[in-house]
């Protein structure tokens, strides 16, 4: 089994592991080596941990669920809608907004390794990159989303995706129902990342109050 | 290659236990966020590209490739990519000082603005073609079983299925020959399978959306 959910319990306070000392020694051998710089590494490191991330995919979900014209060119090409928002770069290069209908519900997994829209979502929760996920998204979706908390009617259709190449999905989660006065702004509280992944839907005003903001 | 990380459909992977979204920290450990960004950055070497990278994972046991956390994954494909690629020798893995001379080729080495350029300008798989493709939406395809050893994208679940094109996406590079260091252009389809064509126990009410590249399909009865 993965055991990314088990080792971070202890990181504080146990001494050095054996694959923390191997990093530090691989980071140490390329510094010297110069082949790494140690201002790039943290640089990238800096980006993907606090600039890229899931508020620009809810950006831009916000924004396609009030403005019409908007919606209409990110359907048309994604890519180029996204990157009039300014998001744009690696794992984005070719990107594809899948909406969520009445009819049609869309969940999005790379079985293959974990291929996920860095430049919207930024970089994927454990769960998305776990064996447990990857095997059964694609066999056995509804219980998938079961184990999130979603239940869909039975009627509705599920459509997943598997990011096999360098196309990157992300869904279009319905627009809450109770939310037709809601500012862009405020709708963007309600798009969580899972709901872009097509694991959950977007939250609703009432959980949202329950949530708190 | 029969590898542990073609996972779709495979049985007894447990239950998936997500963390909270709002609890969830990007990295989980220091040595996760450093395997992360040397990937990147010696990536940026341009000594190898995002299939070799894929590729150098995948070759693992299985066992081995489904028990490592994602990051050790990683760990695992970038050292044996700097090996393979001869910019470390295999007996400096673990040490902290190197014991041969500097590498005298000249390598650029970005720094933080080369870095963020190459990060915002991503790399598009797309490529120019003179060919026709094969197939056009509507078409009903079959997925061959897989007879190379080495990588591939066509998932295991799908070999031997039928399905139908939905969309012709251009021509991207191939994964199979980009593993390999060759870049050539294939053209690449979106594929809609009806989930009982998958699974024996399916519903009717899923379909599995999968882009395959042109050398994957051929033409099934319609």
């Amino acid at each position: 089994m993965p055991h990314d959910h088990h080792q971070h319990d202890h990181e504080h306070t146990d001494p050095p592991s054996d694959l923390e000392l191997r990093v530090k020694a691989l980071e140490s051998l390329l510094v010297e080596k110069g082949l790494v710089r140690p201002e790039t590494l943290n640089s990238i490191i800096e980006t993907y941990e606090h600039k890229v991330g899931p508020r620009n995919g809810a950006h831009v979900v916000a924004k396609a669920w009030t403005d019409p014209e908007f919606k209409q060119a990110l359907m048309n090409d994604a890519t180029e809608a996204v990157a009039s928002l300014g998001y744009c770069g690696r794992q984005g290069e070719h990107l594809e907004v899948v909406e969520n209908t009445n009819e049609t519900h869309n969940l999005v997994v790379c079985t293959l390794c974990s291929c996920y829209p860095w430049t919207v979502l930024g970089l994927p929760p454990a769960w998305y990159k776990s064996a447990p996920y990857r095997s059964r998204a694609v066999s056995d979706p509804r219980g998938v989303l079961e184990e999130f908390g979603t239940e869909l009617d039975d009627k509705k259709k599920i459509r997943v995706w598997d990011s096999t190449s360098e196309m990157r999905y992300l869904v279009l989660p319905q627009r809450p129902v109770g939310t037709e006065s809601w500012s862009e702004h405020d709708l963007q509280q309600l798009v969580s990342r899972n709901s872009m992944i097509g694991v959950e839907l977007a939250r609703s005003p009432e959980q949202e109050d329950e949530g708190g903001k | 290659m029969k590898g542990g990380h073609d996972l779709g459909g495979q049985p007894e992977m447990g239950p998936i236990n997500p963390e909270p979204e709002s609890k969830e920290p990007v990295f989980h450990a220091e040595w996760e966020r450093r395997v992360f960004g040397l990937t990147l950055a010696t990536g940026m070497l341009g000594k190898w590209n995002i299939d070799e990278s894929r590729h150098a994972r995948e070759r693992q046991d299985p066992l081995a490739y489904v028990e490592n956390s994602y990051y050790e994954n990683w760990l695992e494909g970038l050292e044996k990519l700097l090996v393979e690629k001869g910019l470390v020798d295999i007996e400096e893995l673990g040490q902290t000082a190197s014991t041969l001379p500097q590498t005298t080729e000249s390598l650029t080495v970005p720094n933080p603005e080369i870095a963020q350029k190459i990060l915002s300008a991503g790399a598009p798989s797309t490529m120019g073609t003179d060919s026709e493709p094969l197939f056009r939406s509507g078409d009903s395809v079959l997925v061959r079983a897989s007879e190379i050893a080495g990588h591939t994208r066509a998932p295991r679940y799908a070999q031997g299925v039928i399905g139908t094109v939905a969309a012709q996406l251009g021509c991207h590079s191939f994964p199979d020959s980009n593993a390999l260091g060759i870049h050539e252009g294939k053209f690449l389809y979106r594929v809609i399978f009806s989930g009982v064509d998958l699974w024996s126990h399916s519903s009717t009410q899923t379909e599995v959306l999968i882009d395959l590249w042109e050398p994957y399909l051929v033409a099934a009865a319609n």
